[in-house]
């Protein structure tokens, strides 16, 4: 089967033009890429409601803000991919900033500084998720490919000034996926296998090094990994409900709503970070397959967008916001199912909460736009 | 690394592959999401479906509800109100020590004493904290929704009569088993059987929801005693006044109904109340109707008398000598207060002569005087089955020496508790039937024992009714209205090496109304301290007051109205 068969599948157009397909073409959408992340929304409504214990006011106070998150990403599309590119270091540039207001003055919320209120509060650390990889496809575009090694020290710089001062809020989460999307940049930019290679050699002192840079509880997150039953009652407490959540669910589940671990307040953060675990036991083996193929549709077609894209910048920042949309789903998977350290990262799309998901409906509208501009530009 | 220049469509092309790389790359941690899932949801399942059923699933007693106590007429004695007790797992509100404060609060503690507990206990997965709430508290504690804070349904028991019936009825303690009295006696019978109920319990260990019964409880059974509460009350409240008034130490109060055999009343004093135990001493709890023994003294000289009669050696009007007012038997000199001279069996129990019983004790046959006593029951346990009752003690006859035999005629070197001495006195009201005693409402009355011939028992309630009457020891325990037969007791306190010479028990017994008796009540009044100690002096109007009461209460017909009586005038004028 060749690509061009299945082009009107996972394009969008339909065969014929107008109808439909004509008004997403006018709005700057893409029409499987905007299915797919409604479907996951749908979806996520659906656990959700389970998951704050039918609390209807809750639920619909996560409508809302869905309906907020999707109105940014059409406005988000509307501009046309020159036009980010020419703002993207004044906007780096506005986040550093930001991010030093937060260390000097931020507000302290849960032993850690990320706030900043600004009339509504809200974390500059999630400007960065997006203006990190802008700025390092920014600083590639005009640039051959592969970059050269001092173009790699200086991406390298730009990556991790941010990150570090995101990580000394603390919020090493954050940072880590923040440095992952430049880093993804990079790897998409062409850096030789190699050098990647050698660079996962070099981890593991760097993971030394970063031990050092932990805090307690993140030490104590990483241990609780390695052996969550020494500490059931305190740090393992969170890993071993939520595995007992999703393994009691079987293939089908418990039934909606009816999910003993979430719905008697065994498993912890049920409506944000483990969510996941509600929906595992709730929806069984089913209800995980059906929700990591959306999924990796969306992160999928992401990629087709980047490999259309007219030129470098939109090609490395649509990969980059593709694939670092993949980053966070399988880390708070990951977590969830206690493959890596609990680290707070929210389920894309799903959990309980506005900013983060604002940020990626943002990112998912430069998606958008980088898609329906494609054929305007001459390549 | 190919450092050469490349066009904008090779650059385009090495991106497609790097996304085909990455794409593939990210495809397998998708998979190796995907497989953790399947491990855990299919190959893990039934391990994590058990972990999560300890988890949340719980089997709960389901505690049973004692039965009530009641008196004859239904008045509720002990009664058993649904309560909350708040225990703690130590180890689990530690995680919320900063709200410990609040707990403390609402449950009234002092704040740093519970965190103490807490911190002391940490070792442990059970602890009361405070037993037996109001479900409003209850339902405050649980308000707060602290971790490893639990809430047990319990039922408290609660007297409304509290020390009237104290003694009767006993108490549970804080686990509602019978600790003394009926609530011991009966407690098999009132407790039931708790049930057992699978739950579903939340994080907080509150039950949300029963998903299945494993075993319903059995509530307790309800128990009807046989105690009427107007009437004991009424024993309660004259029998307090006496003690008061004569300064003594203690006393009793029983009534049975001569009918069935039934106490209807049934007090001592001191006593306490079974609501509020924590101020008296164990001392009060006995009693002492049932479990306290005292020599009956003159009280015992009716069933004596009732033995001559049986003998056939003796009518009422027997004459006996009693002169000069003092007898020897072995070493020991028994005397009357003066000579009486020549005088009735009838008035020798009117008059109390101690001389003129002994005479009559000596002169009938061991075996046969023994047998009659202890067919009045003295010497063994009565039917009540109440804890801790005493036998008294008649020694066997084989053991006797004649002076042991004499003492005996007048009340001495035997034994009874107040409850056997009413019984034996219900005997002579029975025309000589003996009826168990029973401290529950009988829906059957016992056919009993003859252990009298009719005119005996007749015989006897004659002679006592002379004892009551001018002239008599027992005047004052006449009533009004009725005929009483009833006998006094004085009968000195035994002590070290013999007898006290100024503590005495005050004794009256008797049985109303004499011609078809009803009621049979004993008074006993240990050591009265003022210048009154005789049983005519202090038992005998304690007696009447309470008699006069009762048979008024159960609207017993008088069966000695004055001839002056208006209703006679009215009815002879009818005629």
């Amino acid at each position: 089967m060749r690509l061009s068969d299945t082009q009107w599948l996972i394009d969008g157009r339909g065969t014929g033009s107008g109808g439909l397909s004509g008004v997403f073409r006018r709005l700057n959408l893409d029409a499987p890429l905007l299915g797919g992340l409604l479907l996951i929304c749908g979806f996520g409504l659906f656990v959700l409601y389970s998951a704050v214990s039918e609390d209807i006011d809750l639920w619909l106070q996560q409508v809302v803000r869905l309906g907020v998150a999707v109105v940014v990403m059409l406005v988000v599309a509307q501009f046309p991919p020159d036009l980010m590119r020419r703002w993207t270091p004044w906007a780096f540039l506005f986040g550093l900033g930001l991010l030093s207001l937060v260390l000097i003055l931020g507000e302290v919320g849960q032993g850690a500084q990320r706030w900043l209120d600004v009339g509504i509060r809200f974390q500059p650390s999630e400007i960065m998720k997006l203006a990190v990889p802008m700025m390092a496809a920014w600083y590639l575009h005009d640039r051959q490919l592969p970059p050269t090694a001092g173009q790699l020290l200086i991406i390298a710089i730009l990556i991790a000034v941010p990150s570090y001062m995101i990580a000394v809020q603390p919020d090493l989460g954050t940072s880590l996926l923040i440095a992952a999307s430049g880093v993804i940049v990079i790897v998409l930019a062409g850096m030789s296998i190699r050098l990647m290679l050698s660079l996962l050699v070099l981890s593991v002192p760097g993971a030394l090094v970063l031990w050092q840079f932990m805090q307690d509880y993140q030490r104590q997150r990483v241990m609780t990994l390695l052996n969550p039953d020494s500490d059931p009652l305190g740090a393992g407490y969170n890993i071993i409900q939520s595995k007992i959540a999703i393994g009691s669910g079987g293939l089908f589940g418990k039934g909606w709503t009816n999910g003993s671990q979430a719905q008697l307040e065994f498993l912890p953060e049920r409506n944000t970070d483990f969510i996941f675990a509600v929906m595992g036991e709730e929806l069984g083996l089913l209800g995980v397959l059906s929700l990591l193929v959306l999924y990796v549709f969306v992160v999928g077609r992401g990629l087709y967008i980047a490999t259309q894209a007219p030129d470098s910048f939109s090609r490395l920042l649509a990969g980059s916001i593709s694939l670092t949309f993949f980053v966070y789903v399988f880390v708070n998977i990951a977590m969830v199912t206690g493959l890596v350290p609990v680290v707070g990262i929210p389920l894309p799309l799903v959990s309980f909460g506005g900013t983060s998901m604002v940020t990626l409906m943002a990112g998912f509208g430069i998606l958008m736009s980088i898609h329906s501009h494609r054929k305007l530009l001459p390549h | 690394m190919n450092r050469g220049a490349e066009t904008k469509e090779q650059t385009a092309q090495r991106f497609v592959a790097r996304s085909v790389f990455v794409l593939v790359f990210f495809v397998l941690i998708a998979a190796s999401l995907l497989a953790r899932a399947v491990h855990l949801q299919v190959l893990n399942k039934d391990f994590l479906n058990r972990q999560a059923d300890t988890r949340h699933l719980r089997t709960e007693k389901i505690t049973a509800h004692r039965g009530s106590i009641t008196d004859r007429n239904g008045e509720p004695l002990a009664i058993s109100t649904p309560v909350d007790s708040v225990w703690i797992n130590p180890g689990e509100l530690a995680t919320a020590v900063d709200r410990v404060g609040q707990l403390a609060k609402v449950l009234q503690l002092d704040p740093e004493a519970l965190k103490r507990k807490i911190t002391r206990s940490m070792d442990k997965e059970f602890v009361y904290l405070k037993r037996h709430l109001g479900p409003d508290q209850a339902h405050r504690v649980m308000a707060l929704k602290l971790p490893g804070v639990n809430v047990q349904r319990e039922y408290r028991r609660y007297y409304p009569s509290g020390e009237v019936t104290g003694h009767l009825v006993g108490f549970t303690n804080i686990d509602d088993r019978g600790q003394e009295g009926l609530e011991l006696e009966f407690n098999h019978w009132l407790s039931g059987e708790s049930g057992a109920k699978r739950v579903l319990k939340d994080r907080l260990g509150r039950s949300v929801e029963d998903v299945e019964s494993i075993r319903p409880s059995r509530p307790g059974q309800d128990l009807r005693t046989s105690i009427d509460l107007r009437l004991q009350y009424l024993a309660y409240r004259t029998l307090k006044a006496a003690i008061q008034r004569f300064k003594a130490d203690s006393g009793s109060i029983v009534m049975l109904d001569v009918r069935t055999g039934e106490v209807l009343a049934m007090v001592n004093q001191p006593t306490y109340n079974p609501n509020d135990r924590a101020q008296y001493s164990a001392e009060r709890y006995r009693n002492r109707a049932i479990t306290d023994i005292f020599e009956p003294g003159s009280s015992i000289k009716p069933l004596v008398v009732a033995a001559a009669l049986e003998s056939g050696d003796y009518q009422p009007d027997s004459m006996v000598d009693t002169t000069p007012g003092y007898v020897i038997v072995g070493p020991k000199k028994i005397k009357d207060s003066h000579n009486l001279g020549r005088i009735s069996l009838t008035t020798i129990l009117a008059r109390s002569s101690n001389v003129g019983m002994t005479r009559v004790a000596m002169s009938l046959e061991p075996e046969q005087l023994w047998t009659t006593m202890s067919r009045f029951g003295l010497g063994s346990l009565t039917a009540s089955g109440f804890p801790g009752e005493s036998a008294g003690l008649l020694t066997h006859h084989s053991h006797w020496r004649p002076v042991s035999q004499a003492t005996l005629s007048y009340g001495y070197g035997v034994s009874v508790t107040p409850l056997q001495l009413a019984q034996a006195y219900a005997v002579l009201g029975s025309d000589g039937i003996i009826r168990p005693v029973s401290l529950v409402a009988l829906d059957q009355v016992s056919e009993g024992e003859r252990i009298l011939q009719p005119e005996t028992a007749r015989a006897v309630r004659r002679m006592l009714e002379e004892a009551v009457r001018p002239g008599g020891t027992g005047t004052k325990a006449s009533v009004a209205g009725y005929r009483i037969a009833g006998k006094t007791g004085t009968a000195w306190k035994s002590a070290v090496g013999g007898y006290s010479e100024d503590k005495y028990f005050s004794i009256f017994a008797g049985l109303a109304p004499a011609s078809d008796p009803r009621l049979v009540a004993v008074v006993v009044i240990d050591e009265p301290k003022g210048d009154l100690y005789y049983g005519s002096d202090v038992a005998a109007p304690v007696f009447a007051d309470v008699m006069s009461e009762s048979l008024r209460l159960l609207a017993v017909p008088p069966d000695a109205l004055p001839a002056n009586d208006p209703l006679d005038q009215m009815q002879a004028m009818s005629q």
